[in-house]
C-alpha cells in the first residue's frame, strides 16, 4: 500500500529550491566523512601490508622502533654466521644491516623543510623485500654517495628527481634512481648504503636494525627464541610484519576524527533535513488529507515522507561519493599525497586516500540514515494530520 | 411479484446523528440529531445558510470524521463500528470524493491520479490502466490523459477529480461544492457529468451547493438551518 516512487522523485524534483541545499549538506557530510576513512584505509594499508611474512626483524631490547635501536657491528658478525639464516644462491647469509636516519630536505612546495627517512641497507636489503621494485634509474652504489628514493618521496621533496641531489649531514647525497614500495611504508624512504651511511653520520661501529630471513617456518622460530634467550645480544627479535603492523597506530586518529567529525556534521545533516521535510509536511497538508481520503493509511502516509526522506539523501549521498572519488582520484592523477607526521620517528610518512565499494556503500548507508532520521519526525506529524485537513487548509 | 415496487432498501440510514465540535469551553453544535434514508441512485442536493452543518453531514457519511452520537449505517455497514485502518479501506472502495478545490496531486498526471485510488487495489497494472482509460472517457478527457493538472482548465481538473472519484467504481459519490470554484460552463459540465452518472451509472450522489441553478439537476433537496433538516423535497419530474 505504498504511494508510487515517481510521486516522491518529482515532489524532490519540483521543491529543488528547498532540497538542493539539503542534498549539498548531505553530501557535504558524507564527502568528508569517506575522504576521512578513506585516508585512514590508505594508512592502515601501507602500515598493515609493510613487510615479509618470511623475515625477522631485531631492534635492540627495550626498543619500541628501529629508530631508537643499536645493533653493533659486532652483534651483526655474530649473528650472520647462525645456521637458522637462509643463504642467497651464492652461499650469502639473507641478512641486511641496516641504519636509519632522519634528514630534512625541502618540499616541493616551497613550505620548508620536512624530515624524511633515509634508510642505510647492506647487501641483502633490496633482496629480502619484495614489495620493494626499482621502477626508474638505478640503485645505489656503494661509495659514491648516491641513494635511490621512493617515487612517491621524489613527488613531495625538492631535490628526489634523479640527478637531484639533496644535503645530508656533511654531505650531498646524489639520487640515482626511484623505487616503488607497492603501498608499504618503504614508499616513504630514501636507501643508501649502510656502511657509507654509518661514516657519513658518524655512527662508529653501530646499526639500527638487522633484518634476516631464517630458511623456513621452525627455523623462524627457533631463530626467533635463539636471539630472545641470548642474555649477551640484549637483542629483540619479532616477525617483520608484526613489527610495522605495531606501527599501525597512526591510523586511529583519523578514524576517531572521521567518527567524531561525522557524528557532529550528521546531526546538522539530519536537521537540514528534518527543516526541509517539515516544509515539505506543512505545504503538503491538503494534499495527505486527500490521500487519506482515497484510501490512504497513516502507515503508508508514513512510508510515503520516509522514503522521500530517505530519497532526498540517497541524492545527497550520491553527490557525496562522487566529490571524494573525484577528489582522490584528482589528487592520485597529480601524484599529491598525503604526508602525516610518524610520532615515533618525526619522519613524515606518505599516504593515499583509498576508496573502495564498501566505503562508497558506507557512505550511502550513512547517507540514507540521515534521511530517515531527518524525516521520522515530519512523517509522523503528516500521519497525525486529520483526514479533513484535504478540505480545511487552501 | 415483490421485486419492481416494493420499498427499496436505502442505501444510507442516518439516525439521530449528531456533531459538537468543542472550541476552548464553547461547544458549537454542527449536527443537531439529524435522521435521514438515501435510496440507491438519488441525486440529493443540500443546501442551506453558510454554517448549518452541510459540509459537517457529507464528512460523517462519506467516513470523514466522526460523529458524536448518532449512527450512519452505509449499505447496511455502521462505520462507526470501524477502526482507522478499516475505514481508509471502506472508504477506498465505497466512497468517491469531490472537492471544491478539485485536490488533485500536482506533480501526478491526469491518468496518474486517476490511479492513485487503484493502487490501494488488488488489479493488475494493466486491469488499472483499462479502468483509468474508462474513467478519463466517462468524463471526455481521455485525450488529457498525461496532462499535468496547471495545463489543464478548472473544470478538466474538476472533471478528472471526478473520474478519481469514481476509478474503484464506488456506490457513492459525495461532493461538496463542486461547482464553487467554476465558471458557468464548466459547472454546467460537472453538473451533466454528476447527472449522468447518477442516472446512467446508477450512483447514490449526494452534493452540496449553494447555487439554486445547481439543484436543480438533483432529484431530491434537502435544507438545512442550524444543524436540522428543514425541509426535504423531492422533485416530482424525476423518474427514476
Ligand atoms: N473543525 C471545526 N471546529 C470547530 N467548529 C467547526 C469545525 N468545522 C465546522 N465547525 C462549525 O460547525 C458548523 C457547521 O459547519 P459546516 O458543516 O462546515 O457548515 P456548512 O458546510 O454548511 O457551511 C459551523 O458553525 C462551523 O463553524
Ligand atoms: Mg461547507
Amino acid at each position: 500500500m505504498v504511494l508510487p516512487l515517481k510521486y516522491n522523485i518529482r515532489n524532490v524534483w519540483v521543491r529543488w529550491r528547498a532540497t538542493t541545499s539539503t542534498i549539498l549538506g548531505i553530501a557535504l557530510v558524507v564527502s568528508v566523512f569517506v575522504l576521512l576513512r578513506a585516508l585512514a584505509r590508505g594508512i592502515e594499508a601501507s602500515s598493515g601490508n609493510t613487510g615479509d611474512a618470511r623475515n625477522v626483524l631485531i631492534v635492540r631490547k627495550g626498543s619500541m622502533a628501529e629508530s631508537g635501536s643499536l645493533v653493533t657491528l659486532d652483534q651483526f658478525r655474530t649473528i650472520r654466521y647462525f645456521e637458522e639464516i637462509a643463504q642467497t644462491p651464492a652461499g650469502q647469509p639473507l641478512i641486511s644491516a641496516e641504519l636509519v636516519m632522519l634528514v630534512s630536505v625541502p618540499r616541493r612546495t616551497g613550505a620548508g623543510e620536512a624530515n624524511t627517512l633515509l634508510r642505510g641497507v647492506t647487501a641483502q636489503g633490496q633482496e629480502l623485500r619484495s614489495q620493494v621494485t626499482l621502477i626508474e634509474g638505478r640503485w645505489f652504489r656503494r661509495g659514491q654517495r648516491e641513494v635511490t628514493v621512493s617515487r612517491k618521496l621524489a613527488q613531495r621533496f625538492s631535490g628526489f628527481e634523479i640527478g637531484g641531489s639533496f644535503k645530508a649531514g656533511p654531505d650531498r647525497l646524489t639520487v640515482v634512481g626511484h623505487f616503488d614500495g607497492a603501498g608499504s611504508a618503504f614508499d616513504s624512504e630514501a636507501w643508501m648504503d649502510a656502511d657509507e651511511a654509518r661514516s657519513i653520520f658518524d655512527r662508529g661501529e653501530m646499526y639500527s636494525s638487522l633484518l634476516v630471513r631464517p630458511r623456513d617456518a621452525a627455523a623462524l622460530v627457533s631463530f626467533t627464541n635463539r636471539i630472545a634467550q641470548d642474555k649477551r645480544l640484549a637483542l629483540r627479535a619479532e616477525s617483520e610484519r608484526g613489527y610495522y603492523e605495531k606501527q599501525t597506530v597512526t591510523a586511529a586518529p583519523f578514524k576517531i576524527l572521521a567518527g567524531l567529525l561525522g557524528a557532529a556534521m550528521s546531526v546538522g545533516a539530519v536537521f537540514a533535513a528534518m527543516n526541509t521535510m517539515y516544509a515539505s509536511v506543512a505545504s503538503r497538508t491538503r494534499e495527505i488529507g486527500t490521500l487519506r481520503v482515497l484510501g490512504y493509511s497513516r502507515g503508508s502516509v508514513v512510508i510515503c515522507f520516509l522514503l522521500e526522506g530517505a530519497l532526498l539523501a540517497a541524492l545527497g549521498g550520491a553527490v557525496g561519493c562522487a566529490v571524494a572519488v573525484g577528489i582522490t582520484m584528482t589528487l592520485a592523477a597529480r601524484g599529491t599525497m598525503f604526508g602525516s607526521l610518524d610520532f615515533q620517528s618525526f619522519a613524515e610518512t606518505v599516504y593515499q586516500f583509498r576508496i573502495t565499494p564498501d566505503l562508497i556503500v558506507l557512505g550511502m548507508v550513512f547517507a540514507v540514515a540521515i534521511g530517515l532520521f531527518g524525516s521520522l519526525f515530519p512523517a509522523l506529524r503528516a500521519a497525525r494530520l486529520p483526514v479533513i485537513s484535504a478540505l480545511k487548509s487552501l | 411479484m415483490e421485486t419492481s415496487h416494493g420499498p427499496v432498501e436505502p442505501i444510507v440510514q442516518i439516525r439521530d446523528l449528531t456533531k459538537i465540535y468543542r472550541q476552548g469551553d464553547i461547544d458549537v453544535t454542527a449536527l443537531a440529531g439529524v435522521s435521514l434514508d438515501i435510496a440507491p441512485g438519488e441525486f440529493v442536493v443540500l443546501m442551506g445558510p453558510s454554517g448549518s452543518g452541510k459540509s459537517t453531514l457529507l464528512h460523517l457519511l462519506a467516513g470523514i470524521d466522526r460523529a458524536t452520537s448518532g449512527t450512519v449505517l452505509v449499505q447496511g455497514i455502521n462505520i462507526a463500528n470501524l477502526n482507522e485502518s478499516e475505514l481508509a479501506g471502506w472508504r477506498n472502495q465505497n466512497v468517491g470524493f469531490v472537492f471544491q478545490s478539485f485536490n488533485l496531486i500536482p506533480v501526478l498526471t491526469a491518468a496518474e491520479n486517476v490511479e492513485l485510488p487503484l493502487l490501494l487495489t488488488a488489479l493488475s497494472r494493466s486491469e488499472r490502466k483499462a479502468q483509468v482509460r474508462t474513467a478519463l472517457e466517462l468524463v471526455g478527457l481521455g485525450d488529457r490523459a498525461h496532462h499535468r493538472p496547471d495545463q489543464l482548465s478548472g473544470g478538466q481538473q474538476q472533471r478528472v477529480a471526478i473520474a478519481r472519484a469514481i476509478a474503484t467504481d464506488p456506490a457513492l459519490l459525495v461532493a461538496d461544492e463542486p461547482t464553487g470554484n467554476l465558471d458557468a460552463k464548466s459547472a454546467a459540465d460537472v453538473l451533466n457529468l454528476l447527472q449522468r452518472l447518477s442516472r446512467e451509472a446508477g450512483k447514490t450522489v449526494i452534493m452540496v451547493t449553494h447555487d439554486p441553478k445547481a439543484a436543480s439537476y438533483g432529484t431530491r433537496s434537502l435544507h438545512l438551518e442550524k444543524g436540522e433538516v428543514e425541509r426535504d423535497v423531492r422533485a416530482t419530474s424525476f423518474t427514476p
